[in-house]
């Protein structure tokens, strides 16, 4: 399969970046509750915060990447059965999924560098704070980073449900195109299956 | 008339009583005042933290001690233990529950001087909307002309308190129930005109 995304399909780069960062921002909302819920002395007291902040920092740069790629790269063609509300509203969720992550991320990290720490990443790397000791920093965008969190998961589950229900319901190509299948030769096959019960 | 009687009186008062029974404003402006809190950490170290926004006043007459009176109230949400997320956890319904209590005060009930420039201050602390009382062992660290034109007064004081008879039962281990209150207040005494 080649890395490049294709009119049928989405190259490996794409979907490796789209599914790995599906499974981060779920995995990250759910340690971001839990963590939240631990007692002082529980072992993942400092652990989980700790592998949140470090995922969330890769995660900021996978976002870059995919960002930059998807520009680099053609689009692969909807499925020609979508209405054009649906592509419109697709096109629309798929950018503000790009830009709630990227407030969702920075969000966070003006949390952890208000006043003026830099963010461990395993143990590999720091990044240093740069905007810090403004007033109610901490507060004022833990609110927002949970906010945002809440809107993500649940356009997120739109997002998702809708891929699903085009998959399952309409059986269009929608879903296929993230999955390594060719839609050309998947629609194509589609169309024979439909003509063959016929 | 009544005001001008009332004002009269007061004047009359200030002058036939001791040069200072006077009321102290708590000189938070020039931040020579500090709350400050410890609390063990595991039971293996002391964390310091401070509450950086509060303002008060006191009544204070060296002849008469026991009429002196001390009112505080502290904005909760400036707690300050020089760690921003812990900070915000602080402020958390884990603890201060800030957003629901606003404020703490103190407000005096006695004062018994004790000789030696020592005392013995009770009064009702109101913390995470419960009010207990607390005793403060109270130390005169000195008084007089300030270089300005002013005089002050300064005081300084500890108490402990039970986290969890404020109801902060947030656990931090067997080790950390109780919290040290050191207070440090400088009053500057407020003019009567």
């Amino acid at each position: 399969m080649p890395a490049k995304n294709t009119a049928g399909r989405y190259g490996w780069l794409s979907m490796t970046l789209h599914w790995s960062m599906a499974l981060a921002v779920i995995g990250m909302f759910a340690l971001g509750l839990w963590m939240r819920s631990l007692s002082y002395y529980d072992p993942w007291y400092k652990d989980g915060p700790a592998i949140h902040k470090s995922i969330g920092i890769l995660l900021f740069l996978l976002l870059i990447i995919r960002v930059v790629w998807r520009n680099l790269n053609i689009r692969p063609d909807d499925d020609p059965a979508l209405k054009v509300w649906e592509r419109i509203t697709a096109h629309l969720t798929h950018i503000a999924l790009y830009g709630l992550m990227f407030a969702l991320m920075i969000a966070g990290y003006f949390i952890s560098t208000a006043d003026g720490r830099a963010i461990e990443v395993f143990n590999w790397f720091s990044v240093p704070a740069t905007i810090y000791d403004l007033p109610e920093q901490e507060d004022i965008a833990g609110e927002i980073h949970e906010i945002l969190a809440w809107i993500l998961i649940v356009l997120a589950s739109v997002h998702a449900l809708a891929a699903v229900k085009h998959h399952f319901i309409n059986r269009d190509t929608t879903l296929l195109k993230m999955l390594g299948r060719d839609a050309i030769s998947a629609s194509n096959h589609i169309i024979n299956k439909k003509e063959a019960k016929q | 008339m009544k005001r001008l009687l009332a004002i009269g009186f007061t004047a009359l008062l200030s002058f036939s009583g001791a040069l200072h029974a006077t009321e102290y404003k708590i000189d938070t402006a020039g931040a020579h005042a500090f709350i400050n809190f410890k609390i063990k950490h595991l039971g293996y170290s002391w964390l310091y933290g401070r509450f950086n926004e509060f303002e008060g006043s006191f009544n204070y007459d060296p002849a008469k001690p026991e009429a002196s009176s001390v009112n505080v109230t502290i904005k909760t949400a400036s707690v300050d233990s020089n760690h921003a997320e812990r900070d915000k956890h602080l402020r958390g319904k884990d603890f201060l529950a800030v957003d629901k209590f606003p404020t703490a005060t103190f407000k005096s009930t006695s004062f018994k001087a004790l000789g030696d420039g020592k005392a013995e201050l009770k009064g009702t602390l109101t913390l995470h909307g419960v009010s207990k009382p607390v005793t403060i062992a109270v130390s005169e660290i000195g008084g007089g002309k300030d270089p300005w034109g002013g005089y002050r007064q300064g005081f300084h004081g500890t108490t402990e308190i039970a986290l969890k008879d404020f109801g902060i039962d947030f656990d931090l281990g067997p080790a950390s129930q109780i919290v040290e209150l050191t207070l440090d207040v400088e009053g500057i005494a407020q003019s009567m005109m």
